[in-house]
């Protein structure tokens, strides 16, 4: 349990960091760049590092490389959907969240899923 | 304007805007290492990846323009929306780091020191990232745009 707090709370705080560095930024394409920042997966990594070992942090990055895929094709498609419908930002970016769930598992079964 | 740096954008944010992102960032790498422990490291670590923070961004972005324009007495709704678009297509442009970044740690991390590995990569992404951007903003990536229809997404800087 402790451990899990401690999780939160270290991601927390590196997610708010890379949020506060994007609001500083001008304009909105680069401030972006910082939606995409590795906050998560530093705290995770870290961790991991610390209470585990190098070769699982190793296993966790490449999976990671398979779910930064999924990033891409989501944050173009929210981009798309948003300018192209001019929809609320909340109504695509949070059902789109299951594209990128569609994605990343599909590429993780196509390309680890037989080695796993 | 190429890039610059304006304290304006924190004033606009609120207390529990930032309550709000430290708690989603938190429950992400909570739940992150709930799923490797429940899943196993090589399907967990899809959700190192996870764009709840994004999520967010785009939905606090689109808000706080909307509002300015409001402000000024002004129908904010459409620059809003291309403000949302326009964070969204930067995070597209930065998971391109985001996979350099993975990549690289998966390379050395097993064989070199891991504190300096992660300080790596973080360098890597911000490299990858800021390049992409650049070069796009320099036009050089034209003649693959061309090809490609609108890669980038329609929301210009």
């Amino acid at each position: 349990m402790s451990e899990l707090v401690i999780r939160f709370c270290v991601g927390g705080a590196i997610v708010s960091a890379f949020a506060l560095i994007s609001d500083l930024f001008k304009p909105k394409t680069f401030a972006g760049l910082f939606g995409a920042a590795p906050s998560v997966a530093l705290a995770s990594l870290a961790l991991v590092i610390s209470k585990q070992s190098t070769i699982v942090a190793a296993t966790e990055a490449r999976s990671m490389a398979l779910g930064a895929i999924a990033l891409l094709c989501y944050a173009w498609l929210v981009s798309w959907v948003v300018m192209r419908f001019r929809l609320p930002a909340l109504k695509v970016a949070v059902p789109a969240l299951l594209v990128w769930m569609g994605v990343a598992a599909g590429l993780w079964y196509a390309v680890l899923g037989s080695i796993e | 304007m190429l890039v610059a740096i304006n304290t304006s954008g924190l004033k606009q944010t609120r207390w529990y805007e930032f309550a709000t992102r430290f708690a989603l960032g938190g429950l992400v790498t909570a739940g992150a290492a709930q799923i490797t422990d429940k899943l196993g490291p090589s399907f967990g670590g899809l959700f190192l990846a996870f764009p709840a923070i994004l999520a967010a961004s785009v939905t606090l972005v689109e808000k706080h323009e909307r509002e300015g324009k409001e402000k000024k007495g002004l129908h904010g709704v459409i620059r809003g929306g291309q403000a949302a678009a326009a964070d969204a297509a930067g995070a597209a442009m930065g998971s391109l780091g985001l996979v350099s970044f993975a990549c690289f740690v998966a390379i050395f991390i097993p064989n070199h020191n891991p504190a300096l590995v992660i300080v790596g990569a973080t360098v890597v992404w911000a490299l990858v990232s800021s390049g992409v951007w650049f070069a796009r903003k320099k036009k050089l990536c034209r003649r693959f745009r061309f090809k490609t229809g609108k890669l980038s997404g329609t929301a210009g800087p």
